[in-house]
């Protein structure tokens, strides 16, 4: 017998409250369905708020000194983002992307995101990593917050019911259909049952199993997992974003993000010998070599005229520079910290505080260093995930009917490596599109899936029984385990002995995770969430290393030093696909779609 | 200093005291740490909100030694005498420990109608220059901490959630009511539900935003200077009446269809 529960029936539910989310839920809802959003935390607190540096979308709106505008479009953003996934993108996902962003970000505007300005009254854009030309619309380098938060006044103007602080645990199948969700409230430590004609999946990504992150505590692999127990199918799972630049001083900030849009606005990475180690040939990719700028002074020639110089190398992909900046320090080049320098007092004060106010802010409160003044200590931290659920380019449909995934728990659009910028044109555009089709997937259904009250019990079991038990492990001790784990096996540079102790380490954490015990009661009790969060993480944790282990070559964020070469004849043309199989992990790799000709070409046209 | 003494405030609406903790330091350690430490080590039911621990998700509020903080950017170096001590913000109903009730605020923020562009911006591009944004823009940095709430006498001391959407609102308010493109006539709204003449400016929100938005210079003062002119100033009421200054063409506040929003919370 279950102990009573709440229950709420929408036809649409929404799970995340991001930036994915909230747009999803604004489009359910303007497609007249009943619709209900769960946040894990507050409303407006996601991740996305975190984002710094810009939205990507080509709206070609820049100009060169000369009047010319920089000849921008979908099809230049379209070769910039599989370039940069190492072409592991499914590309009718990118082309969808790159093809619909720029309407996304304009529809932002009109719902009241006020973006930077050029001289001439458009959206200002800046440039960034991998991106060809200025492409990321920005607002200082606080452009997720903006983001969120017109996303969140929108949905809320648009009506529907938001449940705050609600930790999902189980997606609940009837009949092989998702028909709904359950879980807890976080404040009360009661139970509750949404009921859905249409899910769609918005949580998010996982990183809290390094011990160096950029990401919250949220970001336990839940909502992936979920999906995974409830038979989808989930995509490049070895692929894990290493953003170059996270804060390494003090210990306390170790990990937290300094934005891209730092070397967007001319910021140079610096080794302790005062050397931009990015010049060093070596350090440019084949497929890169000739369209960046060789020289220092070229480098320093484009920040005022884009249209006659290249673009320097910090702004190369993330992967690219996230294994220069650990190489430089594997050479015993790196700063008093372990890490390298981000310079960008060159671009004065003036410019810095216009540009990066919270970046000054950020380093200023928490680090004690004034960056217009002096540069500042970075060093790669974990940062995105590029895989998760696979789910259909155009409907966000994953392989379980009813559930739909958008956003970073969806994988396709990035490949082996994502640019900066993408993530929240992403969140928009797949966003609307995963809320279009759960609405017209929730329409086709008369009526309300039952409810299978053993799912509910078998999951609620799992829940309480480390609140019952006598004895058993602490979650904390284990969670920090994995992240040592994690952070030496699995990080940046693999290799086939540190992976296979790091499953091994996993595998054997599992066995003691099924025995936790946690004291206090169920209201707002942070032991007894973290205890589920491990084990959700434990498994996210192992599908990631098998499948590093299973892809033997170096492909974008995936750097095996045991195989260090793109392997383009065979796992340049297949993904790695994860599936649950009993108490097992099924991966297959699976043949790529190859990409149709009239995608071909944009690749000698761009060139 | 090697160790800190952190004081937490444990307990429910029912019952509750303070607890006493020692955590080591380590550099650039900030009061968010300390309690993360008391509950991997100590006491992993001790409740408290966070989520980015830097500063911009407005989550960790609290008390610290009496001040509205944000705990991820309180330093512990700010406190030389190794004792601090840390309690939930207290205009909020509490929940546990250092959590509080804080929904109100999203129900009052459901009120709030989100931009409506003018009829000849709408549906394309806005043209705007970046001087014109540069206020709102300000207004745009909050973080919905809700330390300015909490601080906020009219709320805090005199209870007056059902007249005054506080600090925060008025910022939402005021970035609305500024921006270029907004096409609503807001007034009405802000003087009635909004309540901005209970605001007797005293300075207290601007003092504690942590993304240090003048709220009352930039943001209350205006919205109150807005009120008097239309409501409250003789000369322009009569020169309004003859038609020199002429009436808003905003449309009207109720004009938009109030959508039922509700926001949950589990109580």
């Amino acid at each position: 017998m279950v102990e009573p529960y709440d229950i709420f029936e929408y036809d649409v539910l929404i799970v995340g409250a991001g930036g994915a989310g909230l747009r999803a839920a604004i489009s359910a809802k303007e497609a007249g369905c009943s619709v209900g959003v769960i946040c894990k935390s507050l409303l407006g607190k996601a991740h996305t708020v975190m984002a710094e540096g810009g939205v990507a979308a080509a709206l070609a709106n820049m100009s060169s000194p000369d009047g010319a505008k920089e000849p921008d479009g979908w099809e230049v953003h379209f070769v910039d983002t599989m370039k940069g996934g190492a072409f592991l993108n499914n590309w009718r996902t990118v082309e969808i992307f790159t093809k619909e962003a720029p309407e996304r970000v304009l529809e932002l505007e009109q719902y009241g995101a006020v973006f930077d300005r050029t001289p001439e009254g458009a959206i200002a854009q800046r440039p960034f990593g991998g991106h060809k030309y200025r492409r990321l619309n920005h607002v200082g380098d606080r452009t997720g917050l903006e983001l969120i938060r017109t996303l969140q006044d929108k949905a809320v103007g648009t009506g529907m019911n938001v449940h705050m602080e609600v930790t999902l645990t189980k997606l609940l199948l009837n009949d092989g259909r998702v028909v709904g969700a359950f879980g807890y409230y976080r404040e009360t430590g009661k139970l509750v049952v949404f009921k859905a004609k249409a899910v769609v999946l918005a949580t998010g990504g996982w990183g809290r199993m390094y011990r160096f992150t950029s990401n919250s505590w949220e970001g336990t692999g839940d909502g992936l997992m979920m999906a995974y127990e409830a038979g989808a199918e989930l995509l490049d799972m070895e692929m894990i974003q290493f953003h170059p630049t996270g804060m390494i001083w003090p210990p306390s900030m170790r990990g937290i993000l300094v934005t891209e849009g730092v070397r967007g606005e001319g910021g140079f990475l610096k080794n302790k010998n005062g050397e931009r180690f990015m010049f060093n040939e070596d350090y440019t990719p084949a497929l890169y070599k000739g369209q960046f700028a060789e020289e220092p002074e070229e480098g320093l020639r484009w920040l005022e005229d884009k249209k006659n110089n290249r673009r320097p190398p910090e702004l190369l992909p993330r992967d690219v520079v996230s294994r220069a900046v650990y190489r430089e320090v594997q050479a015993g080049r790196g700063c008093e910290h372990g890490g390298v320098y981000l310079d960008v007092t060159h671009r004065g004060a003036g410019y810095i505080l216009k540009k990066l106010p919270s970046m000054h802010e950020q380093f200023h409160a928490l680090g004690n260093l004034d960056i217009t003044k002096e540069p500042m200590e970075v060093y790669p931290t974990v940062h995105y995930t590029m895989g998760g659920v696979r789910v259909s380019p155009e409907e966000c449909a994953t392989t379980v009917p009813g559930l739909y995934a958008a956003g970073e728990v969806a994988a396709g659009l990035h490949g082996a490596n994502r640019l900066g910028g993408n993530s929240l044109s992403d969140i928009m555009v797949f966003g609307k599109r995963a809320g279009d089709a759960a609405a017209a997937f929730a329409k086709t259904q008369n009526s309300h899936g039952t409810i299978d009250e053993s799912q509910i019990e078998t999951e609620l079991n799992t829940l309480l029984d480390p609140l019952t038990a006598t004895e058993g492990e602490n979650p904390y001790a284990i969670h920090q385990e994995l992240q040592e784990e994690m952070q030496k096996n699995c990080m940046i540079a693999k290799t086939e002995e540190g992976l296979t102790h790091c499953l091994e380490t996993i595998i054997s954490l599992q066995g003691r995770a099924k025995r936790l015990k946690m004291s206090g009661g169920r209201i707002f009790n942070p032991g007894w969430h973290a205890a589920r969060d491990v084990r959700f993480m434990l498994r996210t944790s192992e599908v990631i290393t098998r499948c590093a282990l299973l892809r033997k070559e170096s492909r974008g964020a995936q750097w095996r030093i045991d195989y260090d070469h793109l392997d383009n004849e065979y796992w340049g043309k297949h993904n790695l696909i994860s599936q649950k199989d009993g108490d097992a992990v099924k991966i297959e790799a699976r043949l790529l779609d190859p990409l149709p000709p009239h995608l071909k070409v944009l690749f000698e046209e761009t060139k | 200093m090697e160790k800190v003494t952190i004081k937490v405030f444990r307990g429910t609406p029912e019952e509750g005291e303070i607890s006493t903790y020692e955590t080591p330091t380590f550099p650039g350690m900030v009061v968010l740490d300390a309690i993360h430490y008391i509950q991997q080590n100590l006491e992993p039911s001790l409740a408290c909100r966070w989520n980015c621990k830097a500063a911009k998700c407005g989550s960790c509020s609290a008390e610290v030694n009496g001040h509205p903080k944000l705990m991820c950017k309180s330093s512990i170096e700010e406190y030389p005498s190794g004792e601090i001590t840390v309690t939930p913000l207290k205009t909020f109903p509490l929940v546990k420990d250092l959590v509080t009730d804080v929904s109100w605020n999203y129900r009052v923020s459901s009120r709030i109608p989100p931009l409506v562009p003018k009829p000849d911006a709408a549906g394309k591009p806005f043209n705007m220059q970046q001087i014109d944004v540069e206020r709102v823009q300000e207004f745009r940095k909050c973080i919905e901490c809700f330390l300015c709430q909490d601080v906020c006498h009219i709320l805090r001391e005199h209870d007056r959630t059902d007249a005054f959407y506080g600090p925060r609102q008025m910022v939402k308010l005021a970035s609305l009511d500024m921006h270029p493109m907004d096409n609503l006539d807001r007034k009405e709204s802000i003087k009635n539900d909004g309540g901005v003449g209970y605001c007797n400016i005293t300075k207290c929100c601007t003092e504690v935003c942590p993304e240090h938005i003048h709220i009352t210079d930039n943001a209350i003062i205006p919205l109150k200077e807005r009120i008097a002119d239309e409501y409250y100033d003789p000369i322009q009421g009569l020169l309004r009446k003859i038609g020199i200054i002429k009436r808003t063409t905003k449309q009207p506040f109720d004009s938009v269809p109030n959508e039922q929003t509700t926001v949950h919370s589990a109580r």
